[in-house]
């Protein structure tokens, strides 16, 4: 029953839009899938969107976390959109912050900052 | 009014079930958006622990009301090994599993009453209750 959460490629960068709620063994499955393909396409960036995420746990921050820096090993930066209010105010009362993460409120700004990331 | 229901946690599947019975019983209520993702997450964390540490157990809401105060009290309890030091497993960063170890003190935080009540080798239970303001 694992879904896999699409990953799409645009220019040097990987786009990945969360569209239906994370259990456990798709945030892992999708961890896998993303660093293959970063590995197969030698892409610089992603950009993550998680619009439509309504609320986020330890194991799912964790498994973002993990992404967040094992994408960094390989070469790529991740900027994290779209989070929600609430799921922002129940990740600071979890007692988690994703420090250093760089977020951008939609797909087009996330998309944007990346590239001006990329150029420095 | 004292509405109940309860999800048996056995397989990973079932804190998907327990979480989204939440977060219905959390509009049922008539919480908003913010306070049924801090009920979301709580439980998600307590049926998660459960399938981990205890590997099965039960989660169960209610709903409940006190004067005019409205509220979901959920309960979370196991007959596993139990937490031999709870100071310990409160504490932000604490984990047996390489996890956070940000779920209690998170589920702390983010309800309004918190109680574990622990006995090694018998089990767990834990209630905790949102109000609605
Ligand atoms: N139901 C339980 N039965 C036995 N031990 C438990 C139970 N719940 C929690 N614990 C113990 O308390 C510790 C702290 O739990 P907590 O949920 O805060 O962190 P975690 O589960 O280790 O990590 P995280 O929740 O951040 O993924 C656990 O590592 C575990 O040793
Ligand atoms: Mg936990």
């Amino acid at each position: 029953m694992i879904s896999r959460i699409p990953i799409l490629k645009l220019r040097d960068c990987l786009i990945v839009s969360i569209q239906w709620e994370l259990d456990d063994q798709t945030a892992l499955a999708f961890q896998e899938d993303l660093l293959a393909k970063l590995h197969t396409t030698a892409a610089r960036g992603v950009v993550l969107d998680l619009t439509p995420i309504d609320f986020i746990d330890s194991f799912i921050a964790k498994v973002l976390g993990d992404v967040i820096s094992m994408s960094g090993l390989m070469g790529a930066k991740v900027v994290i959109t779209g989070i929600q209010p609430a799921v922002a105010i129940t990740l600071i009362e979890l007692g988690i912050r994703l420090e250093n993460v760089v977020t951008a409120l939609d797909l087009e700004n996330g998309l944007e900052k990346l590239e001006r990331e990329l150029e420095d | 009014m004292n509405l109940r229901s309860s999800v048996d946690i056995i397989s990973e599947w079932d804190i998907v079930a327990a979480r989204q019975l939440g977060r219905n019983e959390a509009k049922d209520v008539g919480f908003g958006t913010v306070d049924q993702a801090r009920i979301t997450t709580a439980i998600s964390e307590l049926a998660r622990n459960i399938y981990l540490y205890a590997e099965k157990g039960n989660i169960e809401i209610k709903q409940i009301s006190e004067g005019n105060l409205k509220g979901l009290l959920v309960i979370a309890s196991d007959k596993g090994p139990g937490i031999a030091d709870v100071r310990k497993a409160m504490e932000d960063g604490y984990t047996t599993s390489g996890g956070l170890g940000a779920g209690l003190p998170g589920v702390k935080r983010l309800m309004d009453d918190f109680k574990i009540e622990t006995v090694v080798d018998e089990g767990t239970v834990i209630t905790a209750t949102k109000w609605m303001r």
